[in-house]
């Protein structure tokens, strides 16, 4: 019997909202099957399982909100029998009483964060007792249940509330604070939370390195063309699937900014699963995996990338395609932007940034010519590579734009 | 079909791929991509809607005729005909 947990969906990812079942109890399921939706702060995401198996017992209830890592699911083996008596048990009622304990369960996971479990609020809600001096950096928060219930429904920070009114909150401060969310713009505030926690966490930790290169992109831009004329409308590639080809394919020459930094070593990772930067119409932005890109030929990769962006845009993205990112392309080009200096998502280990295509003089034996050139840029992770192995990244990247054929 | 009967067209595409832009008027005489924050990804699925609801495909080599609303409106009124 397995035990299917609330996954992480990156690093930044704290809780998770069972929102749908796709699988009921005694359903087979194979591995990769989607088998539940969960809202997390990066939209609702299509939730995979790692294994072949059964579901025995779905052990939460959709609408749930839980912390990673707690159980959701059992699976057991095919010829595996069910277990009436299963010690995941005592785990599913705990969550009927924290769902009843006025929806604070996940304050209870946050305990080494915030010293607060249920009980105790409860506790100073009805008693009248007097302000209770605190210790520097923590707040007791004072609240009646009805405002706890309207930041649930508002989505409001109660951590960050209750430092601001003193750790006292009612329902007109909650309402005034959800007021003040919702003129924010730049995705949802968990969202805007999240890629701030990971963009933190990377300038504080990785001793980035930046090298950035011209690459001529006339002869790739010119064949291309030549290709889409060819091609009815449906069928056209981008400038952006073609670079993405020829990263995929710099990175199989240079493996070593591919994987992570882990337990103080880098872990080069076989598959490419470029995490490709893309915006949502809504505002924030999400880098969403085109997973195993290096067994893709030009074709498959522009249709990967079509899917991709479609879903990341509607909001149906699949779990290994948020989590599983072995190096992350940012490509700013339509925006104008000539050059990008990236901040590498950790445990990634380099990030490679793409600016715009624009023309530019270019020296051809001894003359002057204009040609298309773009700016690649390669953030590296000093710990895991040197900046060698970021120019031979570059070199390989250029080396392989000239020869768009072979893409 | 008339010029303003393409436009509407074009308008209701711009609005299906740009929803936050619903409703609001389409500036004439602007660069859509760069006035709307349309992607090479939208624009290309912009032009396919298109080409499905008016049966013009426009070649890449005359992105450059269709880069505002009022040239997209000439383009697919010329090449309708």
């Amino acid at each position: 019997m397995n035990i299917f947990k609330m996954p992480s969906l990156g690093a930044d990812m704290e809780e998770g909202t069972l929102m749908e079942w796709k699988v009921k109890e005694g359903d087979s399921v194979k591995k990769g099957e989607v088998i539940a939706e969960v809202e997390s702060n990066k939209g609702v995401i299509e939730v995979e399982i790692f294994e072949d198996g059964v579901v025995d017992k779905l052990l939460v209830e959709p609408g749930t909100t839980c912390a990673v890592g707690t159980p959701i699911a059992s699976i057991r083996k095919e010829n595996e029998t069910s277990e009436p008596q299963k010690k995941e048990q005592p785990v599913s009622t705990e969550k009927t009483v924290e769902k009843k304990a006025a929806k604070t369960n996940k304050k209870i996971e946050k305990e080494t964060k915030q010293p607060l479990p249920a009980e105790k609020e409860t506790k100073t809600v009805s008693d009248p007792a007097p302000e209770v001096s605190e210790s520097p950096g923590s707040h007791k928060i004072k609240i009646s249940p009805a405002a706890r219930k309207k930041a649930q429904e508002l989505g409001v920070d109660l951590d960050a509330l209750a430092a601001k009114t003193k750790g006292k909150i009612g329902t007109a401060e909650v309402e005034a604070a959800s007021a003040d969310k919702v003129k924010k713009r730049g995705g949802s505030d968990s969202m805007r939370k999240a890629i701030s926690a990971a963009m933190s966490r990377s300038n504080a930790e990785i001793p980035h390195y930046y090298l950035s290169t011209s690459i001529n992109m006339t002869p790739a831009l010119d064949w291309l063309a030549e290709q889409n004329e060819k091609r009815s409308i449906k069928e056209r590639i981008l400038p952006a699937a073609l670079t993405i080809r020829a990263v995929v394919k710099a990175l199989q020459a240079v493996p070593e900014l591919n994987g992570f930094w882990q337990e103080d070593g880098l872990q080069t990772s076989e598959a490419i699963n470029p995490g490709v930067a893309i915006a949502r119409r809504e505002g924030g932005l999400l880098t969403p995996a085109l997973l195993n890109a290096q067994e893709m030929n030009l074709d498959e990769t522009m249709k990967a990338f079509h899917d991709l962006i479609t879903r990341t845009r509607s909001g149906k993205l699949r779990s290994s395609e948020i989590s599983e990112q072995t190096i992350v392309i940012t490509n700013l080009g339509d925006l104008g932007v000539e050059r990008v200096y990236g901040v590498i998502y950790p445990p990634q280990v380099a990030l490679v940034g793409l600016g715009r295509i624009m023309d530019a003089p270019w020296v051809i034996g001894d003359a002057l010519a204009v040609r298309k050139v773009m700016q690649a840029t390669l953030a590296g992770d000093h710990r895991a590579t040197d900046g060698r192995t970021g120019a031979l990244f570059l070199d390989k990247l250029n080396q392989i734009l000239q020869k768009p054929e072979e893409l | 079909m008339t010029n303003e009967e393409i436009k509407a067209k074009i308008i209701g595409q711009i609005y299906e791929i740009a929803p936050e832009h619903e409703g609001e008027k389409i500036p004439e005489d602007e660069n859509i991509q760069r006035s709307l924050e349309i992607d090479s990804f939208d624009f290309l699925n912009l032009l396919t809607a298109l080409n499905d609801e008016l049966g013009v495909e426009v070649p890449e080599a005359d992105y450059s005729e269709v880069d505002t609303l009022e040239h997209m409106t000439d383009y697919f009124a010329k090449h309708m005909s």
